[in-house]
């Protein structure tokens, strides 16, 4: 018997047109550098992460011998080289952070979740990650999930955020504390007045 | 305290409209035309006048950088490309500059782009701030609805395009002959220089790579004049700056300061003060995690600029105060770091490769104090080889925050080793 083929993948229409104007952002013969969005817009069709049928695609859009897609998949911590849970829940443990609790919120997550960093659950709702500094430091500890930074996480919210995103809820993204954006919490000492 | 009128990131917490007709409001594209038909020599000489310094962390003069740029064409086309791969531990600035403000981050593009005769600017946005890239394309393209920029860009003959380039998750991009490797759709990998960007950068072509902070601040500065920055801060270290208070204070705050502020009133007018008083405090990483950090006794007295935290071993950075206050394990919190520059380096240099990794391990041993004393000597040892003999500065950036917990804290880590060896070993059973 001979293994199963692997999935074939080619962009959709919507997508090939959107790579299109991907490319044209840069100059003419220069189409290697829409490499990175290129890989991003994959990932995305391919329900977060890709398969090599997905990279050799993108090297044939870009007339771009494959060894060049694969050391670029492989360099950045962002493309996912195997399936993925729906919900990437990704938490920063980086000093800052750190500084401020995220050792709970890791351990909260791996709580409700019942799995370690670096795991996916069961159901593959949720891939569970320990990541570097997301840069929103003054507002720690910070997790990522889909596209939005949840921030200003305890035990407590992050255990909620992972309930709310378990029953298909889309939770509130920003600070989990009453604050606005990256203003002191006890209200802003500047810019009073209003613009 | 900088008066509200003299802060230029008016819309710093996004209580405001970033959008065009809000940027407006706050004075943002006012008179660009007119600045642009001041002339391109007009505009670097009033940047030089400044003294604005580069905001990503070196602090190189900013009108310096953009003369070094060809004032005639040999057929390349010249680029602008301004690094918005934020990603130093601690800093988190120009996050708010780019959905908060965007417009000034534009306009800047324009007006740096056309004093060093650019064709485009490419503005390299780590991937994993997806909103903040969303934003910035909207503004982006209300900026090419207003013809403010593309073909004769506000009017002034100009043509001028502004693009989007997202990253994909790797801190050495930040590092500028890297994130041209990144722009170029290759692994991040730093680049030998010379040739500098100038001469040979993106596409080999020439190339000056700014922070978004310091391209943000440029129509400020060429609209309000150079005096008017240069009035803030101490001479060779002026202007306003975003700084962003993390850790243990009572309100950790991004917040737009004068340069040269006395760290202790950063900390207690703007982020609540230590948690637990001022006393409270063991250590501060002034300016991002590469900095090495610098012990209460300096804390007390230290100014936030370049020249004051040079002059105390450390350096100001991105300007990213990581405070920590005494109940910090300084060994495992600088452990955590050596951690993030392990993952973090590209690996083409051997010293950065294997000694990041090295560092880690041993810092891991030493803060359950499962070392013997003279091993200080050896980590000190190996963070200097590291330092200074890789191509970038990812190496320096690694072993600065080591070198900085030997100088003030030996004595500290010397106990933790000769406590865990006086516990008693077990004894075998008779």
């Amino acid at each position: 018997m001979s293994a199963p083929a692997p999935a074939p993948f080619a962009f959709t229409p919507a997508n090939v047109e959107k790579a299109n104007a991907i490319v044209a952002k840069y100059p003419k013969g220069k189409q290697q550098s829409a490499l990175l969005p290129l890989l991003d817009l994959a990932q995305r069709q391919n329900d977060g992460w890709l398969p090599r049928a997905a990279m050799d695609h993108v090297a044939a859009f870009l007339c771009l011998a494959p060894i060049r897609v694969y050391e670029v998949a492989t360099f950045y911590t962002m493309y996912n080289l195997r399936p993925i849970g729906r919900h990437h829940v990704q938490v920063c443990t980086t000093t800052p952070c750190w500084l401020r609790g995220s050792d709970q919120v890791l351990d909260a997550c791996k709580k409700r979740l019942g799995v370690d960093a670096g795991e996916t659950t069961k159901d593959g709702k949720f891939t569970l990650s320990e990541v570097e500094c997301l840069a929103a430091c003054v507002n720690a500890p910070v997790a990522w999930v889909g596209d939005d930074f949840y921030e200003d996480l305890d035990a407590g919210s992050m255990t909620r955020l992972l309930d709310d995103l378990a029953a298909g809820k889309q939770p509130r993204p920003g600070p989990q504390v009453k604050r606005q954006t990256s203003a002191p919490a006890t209200g802003p000492t500047t810019l009073k007045a209003g613009s | 305290m900088l008066a509200d009128s003299d802060r230029i990131f008016t819309n710093l917490y996004g209580e405001h409209d970033w959008r065009l007709a809000g940027a407006r409001k706050r004075g943002d594209w006012d008179g660009t035309k007119e600045i642009m038909a001041k002339g391109q020599d007009w505009i670097i000489d009033e940047m030089k006048q400044s003294g604005l310094r580069g905001r990503g962390g070196a602090g190189f003069p900013t009108g310096m950088k953009w003369s070094f740029m060809p004032k005639k064409s040999d057929g390349r086309p010249s680029f602008l490309v301004v690094n918005a791969d934020e990603g130093e531990p601690g800093t988190c600035k120009d996050r708010d500059m780019l959905r908060h403000d965007p417009h000034k981050l534009i306009e800047g593009c324009l007006l740096a782009g056309f004093a060093m005769r650019c064709q485009a600017a490419y503005i390299y946005i780590r991937g994993e701030l997806i909103r903040e890239a969303e934003t910035l394309q909207a503004s982006i393209d209300e900026a090419y609805g207003a013809n403010l920029i593309g073909k004769n860009a506000c009017g002034s003959g100009f043509d001028f395009d502004v693009y989007i380039h997202r990253g994909a998750g790797a801190y050495i991009c930040g590092e500028e002959m890297a994130l041209i490797e990144s722009l170029e759709g290759k692994p991040g990998k730093p680049r030998l220089k010379p040739p500098f960007p100038a001469g040979a950068g993106v596409w080999g072509c020439p190339t000056t790579v700014n922070n978004v902070e310091t391209i943000a601040v440029a129509p400020a500065i060429l609209r309000r004049g150079a005096k008017w920055f240069a009035s803030f801060g101490r001479p060779n270290n002026s202007g306003t700056k975003v700084f962003c208070i993390s850790g243990h204070v009572n309100a950790p705050c991004n917040v737009e300061e004068a340069m040269s502020i006395p760290l202790r009133e950063l900390i207690d007018k703007h982020a609540g003060g230590v948690r637990g008083g001022w006393d409270n405090l063991l250590a501060v990483i002034p300016g991002g995690s590469s900095t090495p950090l610098i012990p209460k006794s300096v804390c007390d007295t230290v100014l936030m600029d370049f020249d004051a935290l040079r002059d105390v071993k450390s350096g100001l950075g991105t300007a990213a105060v990581i405070v920590m206050d005494k109940s910090t394990d300084l060994i495992r919190a600088i452990g955590r770091l050596a951690k993030f520059y392990m993952h973090e380096s590209c690996g083409q240099c051997t010293p950065c490769r294997e000694g990041t990794g090295w560092l880690w391990r041993v810092m891991e041993r030493m803060a359950k104090g499962d070392a013997r004393v003279e091993e200080i000597d050896m980590l000190l040892d190996v963070a200097n080889e590291i330092d200074g003999h890789t191509i970038c500065a990812l190496g320096d950036a690694a072993a600065w925050p080591i070198q900085g917990l030997i100088r003030h804290f030996r004595p500290m880590m010397e106990d933790r080793i000769r406590t865990a060896r006086l516990k008693p070993l077990p004894t075998a059973a008779e």
